[in-house]
Formats: structure tokens, sequence, C-alpha cells
């Protein structure tokens, strides 16, 4: 697929209507408005998507001294909170937590079987679950309120019954 | 002036491409039966219990559903149809009919194998079969015989194409193969992404020969191809909007050149930007999240181009039927021909999948909505609706003129266009609402007990739009095997069913000619994918942890 055809004698040209300059022209402008909002977005006002955290074993993740041999929530001077959580079919350990308002809790999640997702209800922090990675993401609950966590990956037959609760308390 | 050479497709090749069709529209007929039922199931309406025991979970439902009408009634229907591209824009037979004939019966049996694990209920890993989930190994070896018996396929029209070229020096490729060609090369390198995953992981892993898969690293491979697959269900709709859409509603195709330039940034940018389907991976760095995000952004460029070259050929054919003033040309367009109601009514659902899609695309705007059902209510206006409903208005005019039979009611088809129009508004619609309110995707949400009133309405509506898409899914199938099977053959050369195709305002040959050369694209294309998805093969490969054994559902 190498030759470049021969022209012959017929004059080339790319015949681009003006009306089509013009619109191809708005499209690369709207382009770079949205890349420049979701850019400011990301990295001056910290709307951030996961990154890579940490690589375990799903095998002995749940069961070994690490944090994950005892998910749950842990509590810092602060006032800040790391909470671990544990995926498996078809729950989440721990699955009640409760905090207080105006905390900002670091979910670390990671799966001991398949890959689940974890979406807070009403919140930003939505993460798939793949085993042998630890999911990470940081967020503020100024809000007092019961937020849903549900699965958001299908993992199995009761994949629908896969949630648990975060109370956010005055 | 060049002339024009005619040539009519002989009898086997015409029974050939109706072979491609057939098994299509049977797929299509088969997995449209479980969208309803799962439509259903979100109003609490639950069919599933009462298909027991030959489909045992709302899953295997929901696996049958996207495996025959995301993979095999696409995968069939576009080989068929740019086998007829090829062979027709060409005006030549396939060089080696025999290599497509071998194609397709390895498509056939592809198709076969990966059915038996699905059907016994084996391989209900749903059509994304995310490791460690783990089906039957048929189900991978037959996935892995329909991508290769698609890869022959495309090989043949390649051949063809080249021998045509030393026929023909300094022809510009006529438009309807070339976007054909453009396609199948566009997927011989993003299926490398699934090939190697399955052959190198999962097909080891389902036969033991190693312990686990890592799924981390699957999902890389699988959204390598995920995302293009998108763009190899959109070019073979976007080659009739192209090439003969705008003959069937009168008029000319606006610009060839852009058109051409359009095939080529698809090519370009179809692969490396499938990140953007792992935006919330935990495996994945941000920051090569982010520059697949604006690659995302960058692919959005072409299909403007279409939309607007699209739009514009269609203004012309309709100011050239009587229409006056800005969008007096609408009306007046042959809106009475289903085959044309079906396209422009698919162009129509395909913007709002442009604007949601512009959304996904969005990087951190993406948290809101990943893993929800907007994400399916979006991909029903991409394959469901640009897709599909195209395929179903060019078979409108395909399956009169392969079997050489009068359509059986042009009626039924008009309503039927109308019916997936109006269906298919209510239903992504409510799912991309039930999504932005946090619904989770293909989750059998008339179970979950975490759904709040607030949803009720929604659920509701997609129950409905999922009955009236049915109706219309099924009105077609009705109405093609009533043609197919019809003991009306064409009376004589009034009623002949001529091929579609547009002649460009200014003639292909005054494109220039370096919009005909490969080489230069080719050698981009694979730059391109190297640069956006070379760094992280290498660091995730190079990780590789085979430590999840698998979890059969």
């Amino acid at each position: 697929m190498s030759e470049v055809p021969g022209d012959g004698s017929v004059q080339t040209s790319l015949h681009i209507d003006p009306y089509e300059r013009n619109w191809m022209r708005l499209t690369v402008v709207l382009l770079v408005v949205f890349a420049t909002a979701v850019t400011i977005a990301g990295f001056a006002l910290g709307f951030q998507v996961p990154s890579p955290e940490e690589r375990v074993d799903p095998n002995t993740v749940a069961i070994g001294d690490g944090p994950f041999g005892e998910p749950g929530l842990r509590a810092y001077p602060d006032g800040s909170y790391d909470l671990y959580v544990v995926a498996q079919m078809f729950s989440f350990a721990p699955n009640e937590v409760t905090i207080s308002a105006g905390s900002e809790v670091t979910f670390y999640v990671t799966s001991v079987d398949v890959q689940h997702g974890f979406k807070i209800q009403n919140t930003n922090v939505n993460m798939q679950i793949v085993p042998g990675q630890v999911s990470k993401l940081t967020m503020t609950f100024d809000e007092p309120g019961t937020y849903d966590f549900i699965c958001t990956e299908y993992c199995g037959s009761a994949h629908a019954q896969m949630y648990g609760t975060l109370t956010v308390e005055k | 002036m060049l002339t024009t050479p005619t040539y009519e497709l002989t009898k086997s090749e015409k029974s050939f491409i109706s072979q491609h069709l057939l098994f299509a529209f049977i797929a299509l007929a088969i997995g449209s039966l479980f969208g309803p039922l799962q439509a259903f199931e979100f109003s609490g309406v639950d069919f599933y219990p009462l298909l027991e025991p030959v489909i045992q979970s709302y899953y295997q439902g929901l696996t049958l559903h996207g495996v025959l009408n995301a993979l095999i009634f696409t995968t069939f229907f576009i080989t068929g149809f740019l086998t007829l591209t090829t062979i027709y824009g060409l005006k030549r037979p396939l060089k080696y009919p025999l290599l497509n004939r071998i194609g397709f019966w390895t498509m056939v049996v592809g198709l076969l194998m990966a059915a038996v694990p699905i059907l016994l209920n084996e391989a209900s890993v749903l059509y994304t079969f995310y490791p460690p989930l783990q089906a039957n190994v048929f189900f991978y070896f037959g996935l892995t015989l329909v991508v290769v018996g698609s890869w022959i396929e495309g090989y043949g029209f390649i051949f063809t194409w080249r021998e045509w070229r030393k026929e023909n020096p300094g022809v510009r490729t006529p438009l309807m193969t070339f976007g054909g060609l453009i396609t199948m090369v566009m997927w011989q390198l993003a299926t490398l992404g699934i090939a190697v995953e399955i052959l190198t992981m999962l097909i080891p892993w389902a036969l033991g020969l190693i312990d686990g898969a890592d799924p981390q690293l699957a999902r890389t491979y699988f959204w390598f191809t995920g995302h293009p697959l998108v763009y190899f269900w959109l070019l073979p709709a976007y080659v009739s909007w192209y090439a003969m859409l705008p003959k069937q509603a009168g008029g000319k195709l606006f610009s060839d050149s852009l058109a051409r330039i359009a095939f080529w940034l698809f090519l370009l940018l179809s692969v490396p930007l499938g990140f953007h389907h792992q935006f919330v991976d935990p495996g994945v760095p941000a920051g090569w999240k982010y520059i697949h995000a604006i690659l995302t952004y960058a692919v959005f460029f072409p299909s403007m181009i279409t939309a607007f070259t699209v739009i514009a050929s269609l203004e012309r054919a309709g100011r050239k039927r009587g229409g006056k003033g800005w969008l007096g040309w609408i009306p007046k367009l042959p809106w009475n021909d289903p085959s044309v109601s079906a396209q422009l009514l698919a162009g129509i659902l395909f913007f709002f999948g442009g604007i949601g899609g512009i959304t996904n695309a969005s990087y951190n705007i993406n948290l809101v909505i990943h893993n929800t059902a907007w994400v399916s209510g979006h991909f029903h206006l991409t394959v469901a609706s640009a897709s599909a409903l195209s395929f179903m208005g060019i078979s409108y005019w395909l399956v009169p003129y392969l079997r050489g039979r009068r359509l059986w009611s042009r009626k039924w088809a008009q309503i039927q266009t109308w019916l997936w129009f109006v269906g298919m508004l209510i239903f992504s619609n409510a799912m991309h609402v039930l999504g932005l309110l946090g619904a989770p995707r293909r989750t059998p949400l008339g179970e979950a007990p975490y759904v709040p009133d607030e949803w009720s309405g929604h659920l509701l509506r997609t129950s409905i739009g999922g009955a009236i898409l049915f109706v219309s899914a099924y009105m077609f199938v009705f109405n093609i095997a009533r043609t197919w099977w019809s003991k009306k053959l064409l009376a004589g050369p009034d009623e002949e069913v001529e091929i579609p195709v547009a002649e460009s305002v200014h003639p292909a040959q005054e494109t220039p000619a370096k919009l005909d050369w490969w080489t230069p694209w080719l050698i981009g294309t694979v730059a391109l994918i190297l640069v956006a998805y070379g760094p992280q093969l290498i660091e995730q490969i190079g990780n590789i942890d085979l430590s999840s054994p698998g979890f059969r559902p």
C-alpha cells in the first residue's frame, strides 16, 4: 500500500467550504475550552482520578498483618480518617461506617476475589476495585446524612445486594 | 474523463453476502429478546424465573444480549456489508473469494463455539469478560475465532484493493471501498489488545496452565480494543452516510476530500485513547489517563467533520427538492423512504450520543457517571442507534437487492424506524438520568436494596422505552424475514433495486492524491499508538502479577 497514485491531468484541491472551515475552527475552540476546564479542575482545584497506590496479593491481603487484615476506620488527631475497605462477593467490610461532619476521609479499597466497584452516592468517589491493586481517593464530607456506597461492577449473581452505608454525623 | 465501468454482482457473491446477513439477523433476533427482560426487571417485573431452566439468570440473559447484539450482529453485518462495498466500489470480484469464505466460516465456527457455553450458563461473564470472573475456555476460543475470521475477511478486502490499484493506477479509491478498508485496517490494529489478552492470559488461565490472571493488565488489554470497537461499529454506518445516503436523499456528497480526511483521522485516533475507559482504575497513572482524555477529545474532531459534511449533503438534497429557508429543506427529504428515515433518525440520536461521549471523555467529570446506567444509555445511542438503526436502514435496500425480492412492507419499515427513535429517546434519556442519580449499570435494580423512590419513575421509563424498542426490533426482523423468503420476485427492470452510490460535488478524482496514500497515515497511526500505549504496556507487562485465581459466576 505504498505507491502514490499518479495524478494524470486532473487539477486537484481540497475544496474546503468557508462554512466548513469555520465549523472546524469552532470545533477546535470548543475542544480547547473543554480541555482547559478539566485541566484546571483536575490540577488546580484537585478534582482527581485514582492513580496507582500499592500492589497486594489478593489471596493474602485480608488475612495478614497489614491494614486490610483489620479493615475499618483509622482516626487521626487532626480529625481526618483513613478508611480501609475489603470488597468481596457480595459485601464490603466494614459495611457500616460513621464519621463526623467536616472530616476528610481517605478511602483505601481492595478486593480479595473478583473486580468490584466502589461508588459513594452523591459524591465524586467512584473507583474500580481490582484484585491485586489498592484503589485510593480522598473526600471531605461537609453535609451530614447517610451515604450509600454501592458496588458498581458486575461481580456475580448477588452483585445487586452489595452495598454499605457511610453515616456523617453533625 | 474516466469511464465508469459497470459491475453486476454475481449470484454467488450475492449469496455470500446474504449468508453474513442471515447470521447477523438471527443474532439480532435472539439478542433482542433479552433487552426488554432487563428493562422490565428495572420496574420490578422479573420474567427470568419463568425462563428457567433454559435461561438461568439475569446475567446469562445480559451476556446473550451484549454478545449477540453488540458483537455478533455487528461483526457479521459489517463484514457482509463491506464485502459489498469492496466489490461494488471497485467494480471487480474479490481477488481470493476462497480466502473470504474461509474467514466467514471461521467466524461461524467461533460463534457456535462461544454460543454453547453461553447457553449452558458456563460463560455468564458479560461481553467485557473481565477476569477473575472466568468462563468456560470455549467461550474464549470462540471469540478468538470470530475475531480471526474478521481479520481474514479484512485481508481479502486488502488483497482485492491492491489488485484493483494495479489495474487502475492514478484512480482515487471509490469512497465506499476506502471507508471499508480504513475500518478493517483499524480493526486489525485495534484487536491486537484482546488477542494478546485472550491468547497469553485468559486461555492458559482457563485451561489451568497458569494459576492466576492479572486483572488490571487484562483491563488495559481489553480497552486497547474496547474503544476502537465502537469505531468498528460506527465507520460502516459512516460509509453509508457519506457514500450512499446523499444519493438516496436525491443529492451529492458535499466534500469527498473531507470525508477522506475524517476516515484517516479515525484510523489515526481510534486506538490510542483506551484509558478513558479506565479513568477510575487503580493501576493506571493519572497522567496517562489525562493524556488519553485529551486524545479522546481529538477524535471528536473527525466526528464533527462528519456531522457537517453529511448535514450539508442532505441540505443540498433537500433544497434541490424544493426546500426553502433555514430549515425548510428538512421536511423535503425523502422521509417516506424507510432506508433514509432510519439513517436520518440514527444521525439525530447519535448527536445526543456525541454530547454524552464528550462527558465520558472528560477525565474528572467522568467520575460522576463512571460505571453507571449513564454509560449503557450512552452506548445505546452509539452502537444501538447510530450503528444498529443505520444497519436496519441499509438492510431495507440491501436485502431486496441481494434476494431479488420486493421489501415486504415499506409502511412497516417506516413505522419501525420511528418506533426505534421514540423508544430509544425514552430509554436512553431515562438511563442517562438514572446514571446521574447514581444507578449502577448492568445491575438488576429491581432487586437492589439501595434504590431510592426517586428513581422509580425513571426505572419505569426504561421499561417503556425497552418495550417499544423490542416491538421495533421484531417489526424489523419480521419484515426482513417476510422479504427474505418472499415468493414475489422483483418483476423486471422497473423494480430493480439499485445500490445507491453518491457522487461528490467535486468529483473524487479532484481530491488530492495524497488522501489516497496509506504509508504516512499507517506510520503515524502505529507511532501514535506506541507513544500513547508503549510506556504503560512496558510498565504493566513488566510488573505482571498472575495471582488472581478464577471465579465462576
